[in-house]
């Protein structure tokens, strides 16, 4: 059969290769949204490294993405099962390392994230109890983090968001620290969406390599398969590819 | 892989029935009627043992065997030009159909209905009618990349609408969205006739490469059969036989048949699964479970191929170890595949389902014996020909006839009617009339729907609601892309079911065509009531005469479809019903035009001719009103037209296009206008007189082969040569106006497009929350 | 066979829109008397043979990591029932 990226593998070679710059994409039983982060990994300027949730060792690459999906079906809570595949606990110790390995979790991601303690707090069912998909400001608090290098302080994005568990909740003391500590990472703006605790839709953890969030960069990447956004359309979740990119790169 | 068997049965054998002719048999409880019963034991030249019974009974109901439709659906396929035939890759009979793309490209679709199950139990019924369309798509060797959903409801402020509103909307999504599939499109109407009785109707494409396209055969004497996925249990067990052929009636015991529940991370699994063992070309033939379980599965997949299959039924895994043999053969427990796969091949199949942790059972061989046989324990249950369990069924000629009340019923007209009275005729009246329509249940805004449905996830998606068709990229490298549309009008159809056919036909090709997309093929989704009334077989019998007619004359084949009958609330049929889906392609789907305008200054034209045809329009819906005749169908408009669309899409001459259909003129305005939250400045008195018309019917009528577009100033020229070159009536109605937040229509009242926002968004979450 | 039956609640202090939902929809039925609705999951793990403290502790014990979130949730029984 023939590799064509949309039905595929994962892993292609990059539009523009980045000196080499190797980002890897986790897949569990249940993950959809594998291929179009290794889509805005390559649209990126880097190579997407397919990651199988069962591999026992971390294949070499720079940086890992956690995407999202309904990973186990969100059985039992989601990503409570993911979280314990044996890769996790590879891409756990790596973040944890010296070298700080960048790991982006998004939606299913962010919820693997928190269960395996990555990040603080937790998501539980949206507030109005349905699933919503819709195009969704975000503002940038943190400008520091490995995936958020290329966006400003306050900067605006547009986003999709599409889920049914995304309220982040945590309790006050852990939320007063993610404030004073600086490391709530995006915040939904003009309109929360499913109930987050000071309408936090993104975090790290302190070093910074680590970040959650509930909306979805990669599918803000591509002109016309984007949110719609005044006459246009909106690339905005390019800059965290390119972020971690600069950074790999720059060896920060 | 055998289990014990810890029940123990009265194994029926075919040895103990052929001894055994006395035996009665619960063939009507069953659904079967007495001739075919009889009909069975003539084929067996014996009783039939009690699994035998049960895979007859479900085979050969309405649902599986399409025995009231089969004489009349046969035009699908014999009205059928060479040219029409030319891209048409695998046609009707298969699990969907396939159309070439070019490059290389294949792309698969089909629309299913769910209707019965949606009622019993709103989610599961939704949620595993998309989880049945998926499968039949991946069945043809496809990954499946999208989903849509046409449904229809009863009233919108009755209590038990909005029971089925939140069930099959929640189960949608959750189904869809957890395979990874966008929801692309789909309809929403409310109308009483669907109270008792509502249709949730599903559709699924999927691409694949040429050399990737499977068929459900079963060739190859000695390559093994097995059944994987779910495990089997007791889900809609009769749900075949039963609730398709039954209706819901308050006076018997209300049958409650174990409805089929869905487990969607069970399917994406199996989708990935099945993808890499199709990658790796693993299996000869592949069949997805669906009404009728392995009764269907086994006799299709023998019946296709070379004839003949040999199954040991204990081997199935079970959910539930009390289920009798007859009852294995009948549930409908979701997400199961039955495959063959060559000796050879079986160690790298089984590594597959190892990876993906897919349980699987080998069941048995394929023979060269022509007869399908099932053991349990070793001792013959079932020997039939699965020829005549799949294919070759009771076919029925339902005697049907024009209903006596039709000619009165055309008749009616709704103009000079009693609730024609008041007709809108001032500008303020005008624009009450304008705000009404689009604040009303059927022509307002679905976003309450529509923000449940993942639309972004695979990354493909280049269009979705509220424009008028859905699009899908197929070529990262290319653009190539499908584009889908369903429509269907059962207000129409019931006054004259042979033009209503047609115009759903026209409606959804007229989409794709606004969409800038080629249509290419159709599937359709005929949802009628009993067949056993005349009235409603004669329904039947025009629409497909009037589709398939249609068909023909736009060029475009069937390549699947399905039919639902019994439809009914009591003895009162639903409305006649037939969804069209039409599939186009784009070359680009970079150029894919979206329904709303956007740039100040822009020209907007009005193509086609406006007549006074109001009979079952949306606004004589308002004022309570149904007879007459439908618009007017002009397939050869509809074709014009749509090259115009297609032209002006792929050279730039358009920003926007967008059909008129339900609420004409006024509702595509309307919808325009708001689609980028943008004004116009509209004139119609110089297309009235053209036509022939007062500015009421102008704005309210429902003539057919319309659209209005958006031409930059630059290309207004080329523009007006395009349509004159081709004869096609075309007027400047007005100007896009970006700075007045107003959609201004000379001779209504302004109609601010807040206001507008207001009334069209609030109705959906007025009653659903 | 024993069955080892847990529950898991949300903690007191998180709110709980499953619950909020259906306490909002039981008065439209007719049951009035209920002022909150809290909902949980029971879990039922089978074991062969019989239930020895330590297997009783394994079961808190999977309870507490995988059952449940201690972030969110909390384990509030864990009991054996006679099949």
């Amino acid at each position: 059969m023939t590799e064509i990226p949309l039905i595929g593998e994962v892993a292609a070679a990059a539009i523009t290769p980045l000196a080499g710059a190797r980002i890897g994409v986790v897949t569990f039983p249940g993950t959809l949204d594998d291929r179009d982060a290794a889509r805005a990994v390559r649209l990126a300027g880097a190579e997407a490294v397919a990651l199988w949730h069962a591999d026992t060792e971390l294949a070499e690459v720079d940086a890992v993405v956690i995407p999202g999906g309904f990973s186990y079906g969100d059985y039992l809570r989601a990503g409570a099962i993911a979280r314990f595949a044996p890769l996790m606990g590879k891409i756990v110790d790596a973040a944890n390392s010296d070298a700080k390995l960048p790991v982006l979790g998004i939606c299913n991601g962010f919820q693997i994230l928190t269960e395996s303690h990555l990040l603080p707090g937790s998501m539980i069912k949206n507030d109005h109890l349905k699933f919503i998909c819709r195009d969704q400001v975000l503002r940038v608090e943190n400008a520091n983090t490995a995936w958020t290098a290329d966006y400003t302080q306050g900067q605006e994005i547009t986003v999709p968001l599409k889920n049914q568990d995304g309220q982040y909740i945590a309790d006050e003391k852990t939320l007063d620290a993610l404030e004073a500590e600086g490391r709530v990472v995006f915040r939904y703006v003009g309109f929360n969406p499913n109930g987050s605790r000071r309408d936090i839709a993104g975090i790290s953890n302190a070093a910074g390599n680590v970040v959650g969030l509930m909306p979805h960069p990669e599918h803000a990447v591509e002109a016309g398969f984007g949110p719609e956004q005044d006459g246009g359309h909106s690339v905005d979740g390019l800059g965290f590819f390119t972020s971690v990119l600069t950074q790999i790169v720059g060896g920060k | 892989m055998t289990q014990e068997t810890t029940a123990k049965f009265n194994i029926d054998t075919v040895a103990n029935a052929a001894g055994t002719p006395e035996v009665e048999l619960p063939w009507a409880e069953l659904g079967l009627k007495q001739n075919e019963f009889e009909e069975i034991v003539k084929l067996l030249g014996r009783r039939p043992t009690g699994a035998e019974l049960a895979m007859y009974s479900v085979m050969w109901s309405e649902h599986c065997s399409y025995k009231s439709s089969k004489n009349h659906l046969r035009q699908f396929g014999q009205k059928v030009t060479e040219e029409m035939k030319k891209d048409m890759l695998v046609g009707i009979g298969e699990n969907a159909g396939v159309t070439n793309l070019g490059d290389g490209w294949a792309v698969t679709f089909k629309i299913e209905s769910h209707n019965s199950p949606s009622f019993v139990e709103p989610y599961q019924g939704a949620a595993t009618g998309i989880g049945g369309i998926v499968r039949d798509i991946i069945s043809m060797g496809a990954r499946p990349v999208a989903v849509m959903d046409p449904l229809r409801f009863g009233e919108i402020d009755h209590p038990d609408t909005a029971r089925v509103m939140h069930g099959a909307v929640a189960g949608i999504g959750g189904y869809g969205n957890s395979l990874g599939l966008p929801n692309i499109g789909g309809e929403m109407v409310f109308d009483a006739v669907y109270q008792g009785n509502p249709l949730v109707n599903a559709l699924a494409v999927g691409v694949m490469r040429h050399e990737d396209i499977r068929l459900a055969n079963a060739s190859g004497k000695g390559n093994k059969v097995v059944l994987f996925g779910a495990r089997t249990g007791g889900d809609g067990i009769g749900g075949a036989s039963v609730l398709a052929s039954e209706s819901f009636d308050d006076t018997k015991p209300s049958k409650r048949p174990a409805v089929q529940v869905g487990d969607p991370f069970a399917e994406k699994v199996l989708i990935e699964c099945c993808l890499e063992l199709f990658k790796h070309s693993l299996v000869e033939g592949i069949q997805d479970l669906g009404a009728a379980g392995i009764s269907c599965a086994t006799s299709e997949l023998a019946s296709n191929g070379d004839g003949g299959m040999q199954v040991e039924l204990t081997s199935v895994l079970l959910r539930d170890p009390t289920l009798t043999p007859g009852e294995i053969l009948m549930s409908e427990s979701q997400e199961r595949m039955m495959a063959v796969v060559t000796p050879e091949n079986v160690e790298a199949f089984e590594a597959v389902m190892d990876k993906w942790a897919v349980e699987y059972s080998w069941l048995g061989e394929v023979t060269d014996t022509g007869r399908l046989i099932i053991t349990w324990d070793g001792e013959v249950i079932v020997d039939v020909d699965p020829k005549t369990v799949a294919h070759d069924g009771p076919v029925y000629d339902r005697p049907y006839a024009r209903p006596s009340w039709q000619d009165a019923l055309q008749a009616d007209t709704f103009t000079g009617s009693v609730q024609d009275a008041g007709r809108p005729a001032t500008s303020g009246e005008l624009a009450a009339a304008v705000t009404e329509l689009v604040a009303s249940p059927n022509m307002c805004d679905k976003s309450w729907i529509t923000k449940q449905y993942d639309r972004y996830v695979g990354g493909n998606t280049a269009m979705a609601f509220p424009d008028d068709a859905g699009v899908v990229r197929v070529d990262e490298e290319t653009g190539l892309g499908v584009a889908l549309s369903t429509d269907a009008n059962g207000r129409y159809t019931y006054l004259d079911p042979y033009q209503g056919a047609q115009l759903a036909l026209a409606e959804a090709y007229r989409n794709v065509a606004t969409g800038g997309a080629v249509p290419m093929a159709v599937s359709d989704c005929l949802n009628f009531g009993s067949p056993e009334d005349p009235d409603v077989m004669w329904q039947l019998a025009e629409s497909i005469r009037g589709l398939s007619d249609a068909c023909m004359e736009l060029g475009v084949p069937v390549t699947g479809g399905n039919v639902s009958l019994y439809n009914q609330t009591g003895t009162t049929p639903i409305h006649p019903s037939p969804v069209v889906a039409v599939l186009g392609k784009l070359d680009d789907v970079a150029r894919r035009t979206p329904s709303g305008w956007r740039e100040d200054g822009q020209a907007i034209y009005l193509l086609g001719t406006t007549a006074a045809e109001l009979d079952g329009s949306e606004w004589s819906k308002l004022r309570g009103h149904l007879g007459g005749l439908p618009p007017r169908v002009d397939l050869a408009a509809e074709r014009t037209l749509g090259e115009i669309l297609i032209n002006a899409s792929r050279d730039g001459m358009v920003d926007a296009a967008h059909d008129l259909s339900e609420g004409g003129l006024a509702a595509a305005l309307v919808e325009s206008a708001l689609r980028y939250n943008v004004g116009a400045r509209i004139g119609l008195g110089e297309v009235a007189e053209r036509d022939g018309v007062d500015l009421f019917t102008l704005l309210f009528s429902e003539s057919q082969a319309r659209a209005i577009v958006s031409v930059p100033r630059s290309e207004e020229v080329r523009f007006n040569d395009m349509c004159t070159a081709r004869g096609f009536a075309h007027a400047r109605i007005g100007v896009v106006d970006s700075a007045s937040g107003t959609l201004e229509i000379n001779g209504v009242d302004a109609l601010p497009l807040d206001a507008l926002r207001e009334a069209h968004e609030g109705t959906l979450p007025k009653y659903f929350g | 066979m024993p069955r080892i039956v847990v529950d898991v609640m949300p903690k007191p202090e998180i709110l709980d829109p499953q619950g909020k939902a259906i306490v909002g929809a039981l008065p439209r039925l007719g049951f009035t008397d209920f002022v909150s609705v809290r909902q949980g999951k029971r879990f039922e793990l089978e074991v062969e043979g019989e239930v020895t403290d330590e297997i009783l502790a394994k079961a808190r014990d999977a309870a507490e990591t995988l059952l449940s979130n201690p972030v969110i949730e909390d384990v509030v029984s864990v009991q054996v029932v006679e099949a």
